[in-house]
């Protein structure tokens, strides 16, 4: 068996007035979670669509499961699981009806049964899909993409506007596939949800791959363990915060800077004392460890979530 | 839990369901063409023809006069004073004026056909009360057979309305509504085989035919006595047929259409049309003969063409030729360029 569940080169896809998907490449081996992380608009959408074989591609090439769309699509299809990004199931069937119905385009599959129980979906079995919650909604999707016992999942934001509960309850279920022997291809814009479940991930914008990598070494190319986003009135001038000890990394960020440091102890007493000697008013001042989203903002000096 | 089904099967049983969880559309297949034939049918149902209104001048011999009218089953005779009596013929109250004037009068409008029957009516009548004897007494006979009264015309016609917009809206709406919902792009990622998805959108269409005929038809016998003259299965196989037809011609309406509105005016573009001109509620042959063929091609006027021939008539499949072609042409030619075309997303 081939080592990689996915793989593809130079993508390419344009629409009238945007190139969606601009050259990008992506390896994903077997039994991996990898993620694609970027703010909106970025073609995560499109991409995964193009891997999924619902839309195709302007240029490159695609390879999955070691198939190729064009020449045994219909096979393939029946080896993965697939969760759009806003698919509107039936609202008039139940919870039990949809399942049974995706079960059938399968020759082989999970037990519906079994499914509900691990989705905690069993209490909603005769609940009709209109009157879910987005939830319990997004449980079902994904209980449909693994109703015929995929080799290969597909998530395309499956935690968009749920719950903290909801969204590691979903987690999980992830887990507990890839646990099985599953690979996962998912998109997200959360950092934490990459950082928790992604073996490796791939930070996209406009099209492009920026950076790939575990999220380990992503947030590692920072050489930062920790960030510092403050905001003066007026700003404070670059110079004098790259000379400032344990400070590796200078990005602006709004109204304000982020410091990539490798020591708070050591930054933060330094950089209050500049600001006292200036004539500068302090505005804002947070810190946090360094995540996937700060790699984002030193890339392209945008945050992830309002790009 | 139970087990699945082979998919065309699931899939025919989720849209059954769906169809049956909405009593909007319940209420349009089933109960609006039964409500309709009933306003109908009870609006034109066949009633004694009505009495001609006539009127007599105040004079010495209008009573004697009123008498001998009101004898007639055909006349509603009443006395005016003379100003109101030429009153009510200008405005046409009346049809005739009978006054004195030495002798009697007939005063009325010969270019008004209800006039001049109202003139032999009234005529026979004070002839006969003066003492006429018919040397000729024929003996009348009535048409007022089942078959030939308005209802008899119109139960075949609303069928035939009915089953083209079920069959159009049916097929339309539902898979316009899947792909607006990206369902059907969801379906799409699955191993369904996409030919039975379009199938089973066509059987679920077919099952509900059998319920909708079959109560349309009953409610006809049970409430006006409109019976079917021809045969029970040859007009199953036209019902069938026409709305085969008409889910094809739905499918392919929707079969690129991405918005409900887009598909709503579309569906109103193509099924107005036949409304008005494929004879459901009066006969396409009042139309000028110039756009006769015209109208015959349309698959309504077919299908109605064709059940009325069986319901009403009693005829054969086989003096259908013209009707069943359409019908078949139809629908067959927009089944196989709606699977070319369809858009799954
Ligand atoms: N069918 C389409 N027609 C025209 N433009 C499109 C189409 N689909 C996507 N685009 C454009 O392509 C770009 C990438 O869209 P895509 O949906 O792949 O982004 P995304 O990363 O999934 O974003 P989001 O996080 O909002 O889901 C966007 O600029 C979008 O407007
Ligand atoms: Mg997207």
């Amino acid at each position: 068996m081939p080592p990689h569940a996915i793989r593809c080169e130079g993508l390419v896809k344009r629409y009238e007035d945007v190139v969606a998907v601009d050259g990008l490449d992506l390896e994903v081996f077997r039994g991996e979670c990898f993620g694609l992380l970027g703010p909106n608009g970025a073609g995560k959408t499109t991409t995964i669509e193009i891997l999924e074989g619902l839309t195709s591609p302007d240029a490159g090439h695609v390879e999955v499961l070691g198939a190729q769309w064009s020449r045994d699509g219909h096979a393939l299809r029946e080896r993965l699981g697939i969760s759009l990004q806003e698919t509107q199931l039936a609202d008039k069937l139940t919870v039990e009806e949809t399942l049974l119905l995706f079960r059938s385009f399968y020759r082989k599959g999970r037990d519906p049964e079994e499914l509900l129980a691990t989705l905690s979906l069993g209490e909603k079995r005769h609940a009709r899909v209109g009157k879910l919650s987005g939830g319990q909604r997004q449980r079902l999707a994904v209980a449909c993409a693994l109703a015929g016992q995929p080799e290969l999942l597909f998530l395309d934001e499956p935690t968009t506007g749920l719950d903290p509960q909801s969204r590691r309850d979903l987690w999980e279920q992830v887990e507990r596939f890839q646990a099985g022997g599953g690979t996962v291809l998912l998109t997200t814009h959360y950092m934490d949800e990459a950082e928790r479940l992604c073996d490796r991930v791939a930070i996209v914008d406009h099209g492009k791959r920026i950076a790939l990598g575990t999220p380990a070494e992503l947030i590692a190319q920072l050489h930062a363990t920790n960030v510092v986003e403050f905001a003066t009135e007026p700003r404070l001038p670059e110079g004098q915060l790259s000379a400032l000890p344990g400070v590796s990394e200078v990005h602006a960020a709004g109204e304000g800077w982020s410091l990539g440091v490798r020591s708070l102890a050591e930054t933060v007493p330094a950089l209050l004392a500049v600001v006292d000697a200036s004539s500068a008013r302090l505005l804002t001042l947070a810190t946090h460890r360094a995540t996937l989203e700060d790699l984002f903002v030193a890339k392209t000096g945008r945050k992830l979530r309002d790009a | 839990m139970r087990r699945h089904f082979p998919p065309l099967l699931e899939l025919t049983h989720a849209r059954l369901r769906e169809f049956l969880r909405e009593p909007e559309a319940l209420f349009w297949v089933f109960a609006f063409p039964v409500l309709l034939a009933l306003a109908l049918g009870l609006a034109f149902r066949g009633k004694a023809p009505e009495k001609i209104p006539v009127g007599i001048t105040e004079g010495p011999r209008a009573t004697a006069t009123a008498e001998a009218l009101g004898s007639s089953p055909g006349l509603a005779a009443r006395v005016y004073e003379a100003r109101a009596g030429r009153e009510a013929l200008r405005t046409g109250k009346i049809s005739l004026l009978v006054e004195e004037e030495g002798g009697l009068v007939y005063r009325f409008d010969p270019t008004r056909p209800d006039a001049r029957a109202a003139r032999l009516e009234v005529d026979d009548a004070l002839q006969r009360a003066a003492g006429r004897e018919d040397p000729l007494r024929p003996r009348e006979s009535r048409v007022a057979e089942p078959g030939s009264r308005y209802i008899d015309f119109l139960v075949p016609g609303l069928l035939g309305m009915n089953l083209m917009g079920t069959g159009m809206w049916g097929l339309g709406f539902s898979i316009v509504n899947a792909r607006v919902r990206k369902l059907l792009k969801r379906l799409a990622a699955t191993p369904m085989r996409r030919s039975e998805y379009l199938l089973s959108q066509m059987l679920a269409r077919l099952v509900f035919l059998v319920f909708e005929v079959a109560i349309l038809v009953g409610f006809g016998w049970l409430a006006f006595g409109v019976a079917v003259h021809g045969s029970l299965v040859a007009l199953a196989l036209v019902s069938l047929l026409g709305a085969a037809s008409f889910s094809g011609l739905g499918l392919l309406i929707s079969s690129r259409t991405k918005t409900i509105e887009g598909v709503s005016g579309l569906m109103n573009l193509v099924m107005l049309p036949m409304w008005l001109l494929s004879g459901t509620f009066f006969s396409w042959e009042r139309f000028p003969e110039a756009v006769h063929p015209v109208i015959r091609a349309l698959p309504l006027t077919a299908l109605n063409d064709a059940l009325r021939a069986v319901m009403t008539e009693g005829r054969p499949l086989s003096a259908l030729g013209l009707e069943l072609g359409v019908l078949t042409v139809t629908g067959v030619v927009s089944f196989l360029v709606a699977v070319r075309v369809f858009r799954w997303q």
